[in-house]
């Protein structure tokens, strides 16, 4: 498979704080890639520069931000607007050909079309974050960043949502998304990258992690992850 | 940017409450400011005990000043309740019925007379330091006025007595004999006397006495014309150095308009773009969708536009109601639109730095109402240092310039409209440039 999205040597820094360093992969259609490392570790700032939220201090992204669906932690809606009216803003703002069109499709494809008419701000926290990804997809991206997209979410939201997500690989859809919820990455991932103080320490499927970490192929994937970071930085990552 | 613009009307429509609140709060505000301005201080309510003797007098020379046309100049003076004693005018004052209580004492006329001691009021009062700064301040005022009213009477009695010592005749007062000489004939008799006296010591005497009288007369005349000054030594001729007077009812106008322009401006200005950050949406707009100075100017331009039909609508409304000159409806149109310019300008700062909508709306508003309090503080209220602080302040912000530029576009007053119109034109390039850099961050 062809790679749809590549990062090269992307580096980012805070004044003296090296966020990001030298971090470079590649994405093919259709990947569902997990972003994991502990607090601070710059998955965040590695989907905002990929998402075009903020520049990179070096390096490059292969997509421009346009082409990149974005879905942040906090879902960002209008709450005094319909699902279907913030459908319709960002299709109108991503200048996408057939507004009308792309908006029934999101609808449909989460599954809210019955509540098209309800303002966001009176919808649950899943289907808030249902239409946060639905305005990343609006435009029909090659490529879908979501930054901690189950948080806040209860066990069946997040269910649904990974069954949205899924479907949307299937059709091509490359998905890069962060996580803290390490089991989530081992169930849904094909691949994992992990960060640790925004150094790119591995990439690679979940199995061939449990493996680097001395784990069963069937093992605990939280557990590896802890094990590798402590076999790799010692000094610096606590679990 | 169409889009976004109509995402915030439809936005703006849904908040009724806030809509509600931004177009009612600052006309009542400004209304308030407007009414405050306009209306001529009310004059105090005092009671008066006047406990001198019904009729009593005070002798001028041959003259005689009723005490009772001083009572009637403070009455003149003040919205006066009559009391009948001091133990009732006591209790008037401390129900707050009157402001303050002023007691003429029976023996007023005799100290007057005496020549040897001033006449003694008693000015009773109640209530908080800013009360008694303001019963200090009024009553003070009707005090000197009726004071200067009671001492032109009695320099109109001094200069009627001196007449008649130098013009003679029946000078009315008890027990002066009628038809006396006056000073002024005197030398004229006594130079017919001297023809027939032959040279001699009673001759020399009669001509020192002729001298004297002379003298007498014309110092005599002088000491009118300075009893005169002495009553009103100055006089006050006004001098307007620049523009056109402005009448104070037309000026309160000016004042409620640009309150309501600032206000609304500023608040849905400063609320407009800290919404984008406080719904997170501002990251996925400003990701290739919309420029940070699009998005700027769309809050800025919206927050203008809205004010401006306000603003616009006020003034032709209480144009009603006060007499404007409806010719200078284009450069009203143009004093309020560089005037919203500016004001959107300084709203987009604030929402792009206060980054949350309650903390925009706050500081906005926290920011708005000294600067208008600020803009209005006459010279002269304050010492000069503090003024020149004030002035340095209120440079900085548009509302003195807008302030002005309306002034000047209504009234026509100084100074001159094309002044402000820079002014405000170069704040709105430094404001947008401060907003631009506040939103450098999406986050």
């Amino acid at each position: 498979m062809s790679a749809v999205l590549s990062v090269s040597s992307l580096g980012k820094r805070y004044g003296d704080l090296q966020a990001l360093a030298d971090v470079g992969f590649e994405v093919c259609a259709g990947e569902l890639v997990a972003v994991v490392g502990p607090n601070g570790a710059g998955k965040t700032t590695l989907l905002s520069i990929i998402a075009g939220i903020q520049p990179p201090s070096s390096g490059s992204v292969s997509r421009s931000p346009r082409e990149v669906g974005w879905a942040p932690q906090q879902p960002a809606l209008y709450s005094k607007l319909s699902v279907a009216e913030n459908l319709e803003l960002f299709a109108h703002l991503e200048k996408v050909s057939d507004p009308r069109a792309a908006v029934a499709r999101m609808l449909d494809q989460t599954g809210l079309t019955a509540r098209a008419g309800e303002a966001v701000g009176r919808l649950s926290g899943g289907n808030r974050q249902r239409v946060n990804v639905a305005l990343g997809l609006i435009a029909d991206p090659p490529v879908l960043a979501l930054d901690e997209p189950s948080a806040s979410l209860d066990p069946g939201q997040r269910e649904r949502l990974w069954q949205f997500i899924a479907t949307l690989a299937r059709a091509g859809t490359a998905v890069l998304f962060s996580t803290h919820n390490v089991s989530e990455a081992q169930r849904h991932a094909d691949r994992v990258l992990v960060l640790a103080d925004g150094r790119l320490l591995f990439d690679g499927p979940p199995r061939s992690l449990l493996l680097e970490a001395g784990e069963d192929e069937r093992g605990d994937l939280e557990r590896a992850l802890v094990r590798f970071l402590a076999m790799r930085a010692p000094q610096d990552v606590s679990a | 940017m169409i889009w976004l613009l109509r995402k915030d009307l439809l936005i703006l429509r849904r908040s009724r409450l806030l809509v509600a609140l931004l177009v009612f709060y600052p006309i009542a505000i400004a209304l308030l400011i407007g009414f405050a301005i306009s209306r001529s201080p009310s004059r105090p309510r005092v009671a008066i005990v006047d406990e001198t003797p019904a009729g009593e007098t005070i002798q001028v020379g041959s003259q005689r000043v009723e005490v009772s046309q001083y009572a009637r100049q403070l009455f003149s003076q003040v919205q006066s309740v009559g009391v009948s004693s001091r133990a009732q005018a006591v209790e008037e004052v401390k129900s707050a019925d009157v402001l303050a209580a002023v007691v003429i004492p029976a023996d007023i006329a005799a100290r007057i007379s005496s020549g040897t001691a001033q006449g003694q009021l008693e000015v009773i009062y109640n209530g908080d330091a800013l009360e008694q700064s303001l019963v200090q301040s009024q009553i003070g005022s009707a005090l000197a006025q009726a004071n200067l009213g009671f001492s032109e009477q009695l320099q109109r009695a001094a200069a009627k007595a001196i007449d008649g010592l130098l013009r003679g005749g029946n000078l009315g007062s008890l027990g002066a004999p009628s038809d006396l000489i006056g000073l002024e004939q005197i030398p004229a008799v006594l130079q017919r006397v001297l023809a027939h006296v032959p040279a001699g010591s009673d001759r020399a005497a009669l001509e020192r006495v002729a001298s004297f009288a002379d003298f007498a007369a014309q110092n005599l005349s002088v000491s009118k014309k300075v009893l005169s000054t002495v009553g009103q030594p100055i006089r006050v001729h006004s001098t307007l150095l620049h523009g056109r007077r402005t009448p104070l009812n037309t000026f309160a106008v000016v004042v409620a308009v640009s309150v309501s322009l600032m206000f609304v401006c500023v608040l849905l200005a400063a609320g407009g773009v800290a919404l984008e950050r406080e719904e997170r949406a501002l990251g996925r707009l400003i990701r290739g969708l919309v420029s940070r100075e699009a998005l700027l100017v769309e809050k800025g331009m919206l927050a203008a536009g809205c004010s401006f039909v306000l603003a616009l609508a006020m003034l032709a409304g209480v144009g009603a109601f006060v007499s404007l000159d409806w010719s200078r409806a284009g450069l009203w149109v143009v004093a309020l639109a560089f005037g919203a310019l500016s004001f959107g300008a300084l709203g987009v700062a604030i929402g792009a730095l206060a980054r949350e909508v309650r903390a925009a709306s706050l500081l906005a508003f926290l920011m708005s109402l000294p600067l208008a309090f600020l803009a209005l503080v006459p010279s002269g209220s304050v010492s000069h240092g503090f003024y020149e602080v004030i002035g340095a302040v209120s440079f900085l912000f548009p509302f003195k310039a807008a302030l002005q530029a309306l002034d000047a576009a209504v009234n026509g007053a100084a100074p001159s409209i094309g002044g402000s119109l820079a002014h405000l034109a170069g704040l709105c390039v430094i404001f947008g440039a401060l907003a631009r850099f506040g939103l450098r961050r999406a986050d």
